[in-house]
């Protein structure tokens, strides 16, 4: 479908399916099974200005909108969603940054982030606070002109492998959601380090560890926005970078259907290929009407993130669900059709559905997008 | 550093066809891609510039639509583009091809350096790069991959041979032409293709280039194809089997028999 891009958006995608196609597909499978760190992809996206579409240009970035990192996203996400997480996490990384920080924090981050020669990460989550982000442990404690971390957060995307992590911790607990406080923590700062790397289900090229903050000592000036205002900041990082994770579905749901219809045209039993059996022909068509439709809902999400900067947390979390909800299911068919071909390593799907599930937990997860949803219904309907 | 990066557009090798009444590559409807080596010389133009200064020149002799592969050149990092195109230039085989190049380098004030890819994959004669080198009155260094070092007017490459490489060492100006080993090209950037978009093409004619006339396209064309042709399979095909001895006696055998 023609979704009508401007001649930017176009070159966007351009580069963004070059990258993909001659970097990431041939590569990935191999990234997938030793899972390793996409470093040299990185690099090209780098190279190729993408690290800094979402950044402005007073900070060395390209100047472009939501709408721009989800055209990109879809096409590193049709390719592998592994590879396209580990890019990904750096704008989630930079998001706290860039809503709330100073301008000293921006020109002091931004730069390196939008040029890819630094990465970020974003940590929240903990053992015991994921979905209930008020379970945070974490806490930061003021010490003459420094602030003192301790704790530890669990799942990092990007752990070990990013140089700028913004980090939520309880600055006062007895003021509940307002004694929360975003830093930025830096990878050589003194009493950081990091766990174990996790083996995952999937997107294995991508790297997700623990990070340790054992009397982790940052400077005062490090606070994102002020004292107190961690949640907030948190709330509309997860609003802007929902539709990311949603054109990651896009772009995987696509891919699964692409191989899908490829095989299912050349697959021949009872004398036909298996695409002349109604069976096939009407999973097929659910496949490209899920894609298509999940597409213009993210597009029209994204496009009206870059105008309205509030009230967006209802149509962001509607596009996460039904982009990622609907990769989960075109990747399971994919490999349905594919049958025992689908099931083995040899071919893409088996991938494709591992790397869906993470797309429907991360970020939030699918039930607690729901539950945004349902609370903004209660709101919206309360004078009608 | 001045270096012009000679480029061509060829059909895209996946989807090759002959004109079987003209002998000649049948590019209607075929995808036109930048020759795949001279990715690799423009690259290498590139980052000798990013480390030593200077300025990369994109030069291709063909028609108008060869406008698509230069601009991608300079969405890769080319600083400038010129296009020598002229109706006097059709036909040109790699002679007058090497006179229109220079022409159009020594219009332009001539070069330090010159990167061409090791040959394109649709003419495949090679001819080009050595030629240009001859035509310019330069050093000519041929496979080359790698650049080991630009210093004091010289320059130092690596040669690929089949039994490892030879060290080469040849005053500026030089010509150079790269294998596909020497890098790997990088992805046009999107401050490159918007700066592409903008930048102004070159384009330089017959007259422009103060080329003599008998010199150019057909007419300074020694060359004349006289017929293309796939060659024919030719020769019995047998298969010998049974266990290694028995297949070494009715080997054996065979052979006494030619003899």
């Amino acid at each position: 479908m023609d979704y009508f891009l401007s001649e930017e958006q176009q070159m966007i995608v351009d580069v963004a399916r070059q990258i993909t196609e001659e970097r990431i597909i041939p590569q990935r499978a191999e990234l997938d099974e030793k899972e390793e760190f996409p470093v040299d992809i990185l690099k090209a996206i780098a190279q190729a200005d993408l690290f800094g579409l979402y950044i402005p240009e007073e900070y060395g970035g390209f100047g472009g909108g939501s709408f721009d990192i989800v055209l990109a996203l879809e096409e590193f996400g049709r390719g592998c969603v592994g590879i396209a997480t580990a890019f990904a996490a750096n704008a989630l990384g930079a998001y706290p940054i860039l809503i709330s920080g100073s301008e000293e924090l921006k020109q002091k981050y931004l730069p390196d982030i939008a040029s890819g020669a630094k990465y970020a990460a974003f940590a929240l989550t903990e053992a015991n606070a994921g979905s209930d982000a008020s379970g945070i442990q974490t806490t930061a404690v003021l010490d003459g002109d420094h602030w003192v971390l301790n704790g530890s957060k669990q799942w990092i995307t990007n752990g070990g492998e990013a140089n700028i992590y913004t980090v939520i911790a309880i600055t006062d607990r007895a003021k509940g959601p307002r004694g929360a406080t975003m830093f930025v923590v830096e990878d050589t700062d003194p009493g950081f380090s990091y766990g174990a790397k996790e083996k995952k289900l999937g997107i294995r090229a991508s790297s997700t560890r623990e990070l340790v903050f054992k009397d982790c000592r940052i400077p005062k000036d490090r606070v994102i926005g002020r004292v107190g205002t961690g949640f907030i900041t948190v709330m509309r990082t997860l609003d802007l970078s929902r539709p990311g994770i949603a054109s990651l579905g896009v772009g995987l749901g696509q891919a699964a259907l692409d191989e899908a219809v490829r095989y299912a045209k050349q697959r021949v039993q009872f004398g036909k290929p298996i695409i002349s059996f109604q069976a096939v022909q009407h999973m097929l068509a659910d496949m490209a009407i899920q894609v298509e439709a999940s597409r213009a809902l993210v597009y029209a999400t994204a496009r009206n993130l870059d105008v309205n900067k509030s009230g967006v947390s209802k149509i962001s979390s509607m596009c996460k669900v039904m982009a990622t909800d609907m990769a989960m299911k075109v990747t399971t068919d994919a490999v349905q059709i594919l049958a025992g071909y689908g099931y083995m390593r040899e071919y893409p799907v088996e991938k494709m559905m591992r790397d869906a599930k993470i797309l429907q937990i991360y970020e939030g997860t699918n039930q607690i997008q729901r539950n945004v949803i349902g609370q903004e219904l209660n709101k919206e309907y309360i004078n009608k | 550093m001045k270096i012009f990066v000679c480029v061509k557009q060829v059909p895209d090798a996946k989807d090759v066809r002959l004109d079987p009444k003209t002998n000649t590559l049948a590019r209607e409807g075929v995808e036109s891609i930048m020759n795949p080596y001279d990715r690799h010389a423009l690259e290498e133009a590139v980052r000798l510039k990013e480390a030593h200064g200077g300025t990369v020149t994109v030069l291709s002799m063909g028609p108008p639509q060869a406008e698509a592969t230069l601009r991608e050149a300079v969405s890769c990092g080319a600083d400038e583009m010129v296009l020598a195109s002229d109706r006097a230039f059709a036909g040109a085989d790699t002679w007058a091809t090497t006179y229109t190049l220079s022409m159009a380098i020594r219009k332009l004030g001539g070069a330090d350096l010159i990167l061409c890819g090791k040959q394109a994959i649709d003419g495949d004669t090679a001819q080009v790069g050595p030629g240009l080198a001859e035509r310019m009155n330069m050093p000519c260094i041929t496979y080359v991959r790698k650049v080991v070092a630009v210093a004091d007017g010289a320059i130092r490459v690596e040669r690929m041979m089949d039994d490892g490489y030879d060290l080469v060492e040849a005053e500026l100006p030089a010509l150079l032409t790269v294998v596909k080993e020497i890098n790997e090209p990088r992805i046009p950037s999107l401050k490159g293709k918007m700066k592409a978009k903008k930048q102004q093409l070159v384009m330089l004619s017959a007259a422009d280039i103060e080329a003599d006339p008998d010199q150019l396209g057909l007419k300074g064309s020694p060359t004349q194809v006289v017929r293309v042709f796939a060659p024919e399979m030719r020769g019995e095909r047998a298969m010998i089997e049974g266990t290694v001895d028995e297949q070494v006696a009715a080997l054996a055998a065979r052979l006494e028999a030619i003899l």
